[in-house]
């Protein structure tokens, strides 16, 4: 069986889980093969992970180019194994880099590209969702190899362990690849939560928590329930919550197991981000709110006065 | 500084949007058109930089005739002319072939900063910026909350999942911008009447140099096979707080086995 090349993405916590997903899907089509982007050493931290989830092998391409720039070099490394080891398909993470990473290989290898997949057959036909989640599309790559994006919180990751062989890559940037430099990476706070597009909660605050200091009260409930933190724009735009943390449209899409909405009216833009959530609960105190026409479970009532019995209850119940 | 935006036109993302029933394309006939709104925040920074350092501003859309509406709306933001590519045999092309039209437009325009929105909120695909900087051959900033210009040398913050990056380049470089970065100013009535004045350059595919074989259904990368409507979520539960509402979201998190 050909391999299908899943470009991992990982974290300062190790290989993310989307890139679990990836390997998982990677197995109804191929061999597994992952490849790993990074810095010197990158690959020896991931591989027991990788491993894990059914890497039958690993390329790691470890230089300082590779973490020294932005994305360009990472897709003349992917580019040049595709045209070696003639691939099934290559599968990428619908993040910010790994659309870009596609991009890139799309022009290098004349080929076509889908992003934010929800799911691919075995044929190449991946399932994509436009319009705020609204329509479901069919779409297949008609020229060259399948490059597709899928989006994190498709599928759920099952292991299958293998004993995947190490190959090395040389990493041979061009001159063009080493245009956008990286001068500085700056961590920003976040605590011990769950990244916010790949987490199973996601608690999200909008205007109605009425303050930078009250989203202590989202915080809280997201923490008990070992949860992200997500906000509407118009928390984000009142200054209540980091930009990072936006959902929707301009936002991050998340698509967790449970959403839960607190003081959020659920606009059409807000809806884009989140509307694919298995379980939606509102908290809001306007009983018209739309938010109200999509969730699972509705509280009509203040949040100042359910979050807190809320996460009284929950302590009260371990 | 030479700056060409890129500024295209898509259905409202405020009101009903759909693909259409014989060949799966964005339904245009149906929405009401917009300029992506990301691309506003592309235009607002690319006459900040101007206004700052000198040049001018040229929007560079790819659409149908219609997308003349949006092209005039950009203008009279305060650029000074606009670049329209329309022709019939581009539509239903994909993203790889809109960047080799865009790009051989590029060609001809001199652009020491090709500024553009992060993503469009029909496709969403995020792509093009980097298509076009990998076929031109020139740096591409993409993502960026903060732009600053001193000389030939750019820098942008980009968000990351672990908080921000600053990365550099040289120009010529493609910029593309979240909305974080600025407020977009309104067109004045000035700007508006200035608006109908300012010249439109018609491009079509043959003044390009592409040919139609590479655009379009015919050259398209990848397609659209079928589409369907999401059936629509609905209502569930809906219970009004009398003292007790906290305890009862618990304990419907505890039936779906969340606490
Ligand atoms: C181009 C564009 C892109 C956009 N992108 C996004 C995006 O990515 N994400 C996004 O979220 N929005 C986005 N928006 C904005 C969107 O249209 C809404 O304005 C926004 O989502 C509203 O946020 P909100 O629900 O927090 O605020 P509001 O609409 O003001 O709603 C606040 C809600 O809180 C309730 N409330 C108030 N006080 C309490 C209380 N004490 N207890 C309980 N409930 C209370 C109110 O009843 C109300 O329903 C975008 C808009 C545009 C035009
Ligand atoms: N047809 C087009 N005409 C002009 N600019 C475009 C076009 N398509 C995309 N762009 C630009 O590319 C950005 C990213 O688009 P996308 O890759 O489609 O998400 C947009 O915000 C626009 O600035």
């Amino acid at each position: 069986m050909a391999e299908v090349l899943v470009v991992v993405e990982a974290a300062a916590s190790g290989v993310k889980k989307v890139t679990l997903e990836l390997l998982t899907l990677a197995r109804e089509i191929g061999t597994p093969a992952a490849v790993v982007l990074g810095g010197p050493g990158a690959a020896e931290a991931l591989t027991a992970r990788l491993a894990e989830y059914g890497a039958e092998k690993i390329y790691a391409a470890e230089s300082e180019e590779i973490d020294g720039y932005l994305v360009a070099p990472k897709a003349t490394v992917v580019a040049e194994l595709v045209k070696r080891v003639s691939p099934a398909a290559v599968l990428l993470a619908s993040t910010q880099e790994g659309k870009e990473i596609a991009a890139r290989l799309a022009i290098k290898l004349d080929n076509g590209v889908l992003t934010d997949a929800v799911g691919l057959d075995a044929d190449g036909t991946a399932t994509q969702v436009a319009f705020a989640g609204a329509t479901i599309v069919k779409s297949k790559v008609t020229r060259g190899l399948p490059i597709v994006a899928l989006r994190p919180n498709s599928l759920t990751p099952v292991p299958a362990p293998a004993s995947p062989s190490v190959e090395s890559l040389t990493v041979t940037a061009t001159e063009s690849d080493k245009l956008a430099k990286v001068v500085e990476r700056v961590a920003e706070q976040k605590g011990a939560r769950p990244e916010l597009s790949e987490a199973s909660v996601v608690v999200s605050g909008g205007r109605g928590v009425a303050s930078a200091d009250n989203f202590k009260l989202v915080e809280e409930l997201a923490d008990l329930l070992g949860g992200a933190v997500g906000a509407s724009r118009a928390a984000v735009d009142s200054g209540f919550y980091p930009h990072q943390f936006q959902v929707g449209q301009t936002g991050k899409t998340v698509s967790p197991q449970l959403y839960i909405a607190l003081g959020i009216s659920g606009a059409i833009q807000h809806r884009a981000g989140m509307q694919t959530s298995k379980t939606i609960v509102a908290v809001n105190k306007d009983t018209e709110a739309p938010i109200f026409e999509l969730a699972d479970y509705g509280v009509v009532g203040d949040l100042n006065k359910v979050v807190p019995q809320a996460a009284d209850e929950i302590r009260k119940r371990r | 500084m030479n700056i060409v935006v890129l500024v295209k036109q898509v259905p409202d993302s405020g009101a009903e949007r759909s693909l259409r029933a014989d060949d799966n394309t964005v339904d245009r006939g149906a929405a009401s058109n917009v300029i992506n709104e990301m691309d506003e925040y592309a235009i607002e920074e690319a006459l900040k930089i101007t206004e700052a350092h000198g040049g001018e501003v040229t929007v560079l859309t790819m659409g149908p005739a219609g997308a003349s509406d949006s092209i005039r709306k950009a203008l009279s933001m305060g650029p000074a002319k606009a670049v329209h590519i329309v022709d019939d045999a581009l539509r239903g092309s994909c993203a790889v072939s809109t960047s080799k039209v865009i790009a051989a437009a590029l060609g001809g325009l001199n652009a020491d900063i090709i500024l553009c929105g992060s993503e469009s909120t029909d496709g969403r695909v995020q792509v093009l910026p980097h298509m076009l900087a990998e076929r031109l051959g020139v740096a591409a900033l993409t993502g960026a909350r903060k732009l600053t210009v001193d000389g030939s040398t750019l820098t942008i913050e980009r968000q990351t999942d672990e908080g921000y990056e600053v990365v550099t380049a040289s120009t010529p470089a493609v910029v593309s911008v979240w909305d974080t970065i600025n407020e977009p100013r309104y067109p004045s009535f000035k700007g508006i009447m200035a608006a109908k004045k300012k010249p439109v350059d018609t491009k079509s595919l043959a003044d390009l140099g592409v040919d139609a074989s590479e655009v379009g259904f015919a050259g398209a990368t990848s397609t659209v096979l079928d589409h369907a409507q999401r059936p629509p979520r609905s209502a569930g539960q809906k219970v009004v707080d009398e003292g007790d509402g906290g305890v009862k979201l618990v304990e419907y998190l505890a039936t779906e086995k969340f606490v």
